[in-house]
């Protein structure tokens, strides 16, 4: 038991450390690799190093590393709570756990009916994922969501997922969804490519929208105390008083409360997607046929 | 020279703000949103937490439009630009 016990310490502390040490890495690196500078700019992601490939380079990017080590983080979040699990919970962390996964279940049995109750763990996943890359700009590294890239990725996926359910019932019924009024065909297969343009244009706006104003009033508040402050003696004129407090209280809403927003959206609007894609009355419809011929 | 980049920076600017206006539309359908969501939970203070999750999401989606706005004039300020003007330096080296 003793040896037990000391085993369970070391995997838990490995767990937390895999949960911090990824955010600690990516302020190291960030420290590392940008240039000193003086003033407030708005940039894009960094290119760390390119791969060269036969068709197209490949840029390995801030966004795409910072959009790893937040997976690195998740995964010990989530090896931490599922750690020493046990039939009756009688921890802190598998109450959190439990809460978690029956949460999501409930969304997704709500949302998308019984057929898709399988869908809880990627509804999760997008979810997580998509909200604690908003958060790591909380630590000032650069968000992975306000890198058009990433999030056109997933709604990519998402268009995938949406294609297949349309598909379940062979591709003749998915062909003739698009002629539902056969004159408005065109505009059907637009709004078909419209539906992932939409959804990664809206999670990346908002992110990017609200890291810009910040930087801008940064930048405002910067210039505000040079002018108030300014004649002071020595080092009080030249330290920004105005910047200490006031682009904190933007922060809570553009990182915290937008970010997390925008991730529950995304999750909802990939559900609601999918699961209006699926032709269900035809589907069951047809393995019910299939049942009784059998 | 100076003068046509300095039409392309004038107009690049101009350009940004006046993709801007397209905000006025979220503004007023969410406005709108928000005031039929506070008339519903004052008939029916019972169902809070379903209309504010409702109209949260309606809001977002209503919102796209303006982030296409915001998306067009993020582009014209920051990297249209550059780009036009590297495309006029080019023109104007093929000339001479």
């Amino acid at each position: 038991m003793e040896k037990n016990n000391k085993r369970f310490k070391l995997l838990d502390a490995l767990y937390i450390s895999m949960m911090i040490l990824p955010v600690v890495c990516g302020i190291v690196l960030k420290v590392l690799t940008t240039p000193v500078s003086e003033g407030i700019s708005i940039s894009g992601a960094k290119i760390f190093f390119t791969i060269s490939l036969p068709v197209q380079d490949l840029p390995i990017t801030e966004s795409q590393v910072h959009s790893w080590l937040v997976m690195i983080a998740i995964t010990g979040l989530c090896l931490f709570l599922t750690h020493g699990i046990k039939e009756k919970a009688d921890t802190k962390r598998q109450h959190i756990a439990e809460w978690i996964v029956e949460n999501t279940q409930k969304l997704v049995n709500g949302n998308m009916g019984e057929y898709f109750s399988g869908f809880a763990p990627f509804i999760a996943a997008i979810l997580g994922l998509s909200a604690f890359s908003s958060l790591l700009a909380l630590f000032g590294l650069y968000a992975p969501t306000s890198d058009v890239n990433v999030t056109a990725g997933w709604a990519i996926l998402v268009f995938f997922l949406i294609t297949y359910y349309k598909m379940k019932c062979g591709p003749l019924i998915y062909a003739k969804s698009f002629a539902d009024p056969p004159l408005l065909a065109p505009l059907n297969i637009i709004s078909e490519f419209a539906t992932p343009l939409s959804m990664a244009f809206r999670h990346y706006g908002n992110v990017l929208s609200g890291s810009v104003i910040s930087v801008l009033l940064a930048a405002g508040l910067q210039g505000l105390s040079a002018i108030i402050f300014g004649n002071l003696p020595g080092f009080l004129g030249e330290f920004p008083f105005m910047q200490i407090g006031i682009p904190a209280v933007l922060s809570i809403y553009f990182d915290v409360f937008s970010g997390i927003l925008q991730a529950y959206i995304f999750a909802m609007l990939t559900m609601l997607y999918v699961a209006g894609a699926f032709p269900a009355e035809e589907f069951f419809r047809r393995r019910a046929t299939i049942n009784k011929s059998k | 020279m100076e003068l046509a980049i300095g039409i392309i920076l004038g107009c690049c600017a101009l350009g940004a703000g006046i993709a801007m206006i397209a905000g006025i539309g979220p503004g007023i359908g969410e406005g709108n949103a928000v005031a039929k969501a506070c008339e519903a939970i004052g008939r029916q203070p019972e169902c809070k937490g379903e209309v504010t999750t409702t109209m949260l999401m309606g809001c977002a989606i209503a919102e796209t439009t303006g982030l296409y706005a915001l998306v067009i004039a993020i582009l014209l300020i920051f990297v249209a630009p550059g780009r036009l003007v590297d495309i006029l330096v080019e023109t104007m080296e093929k000339i001479k």
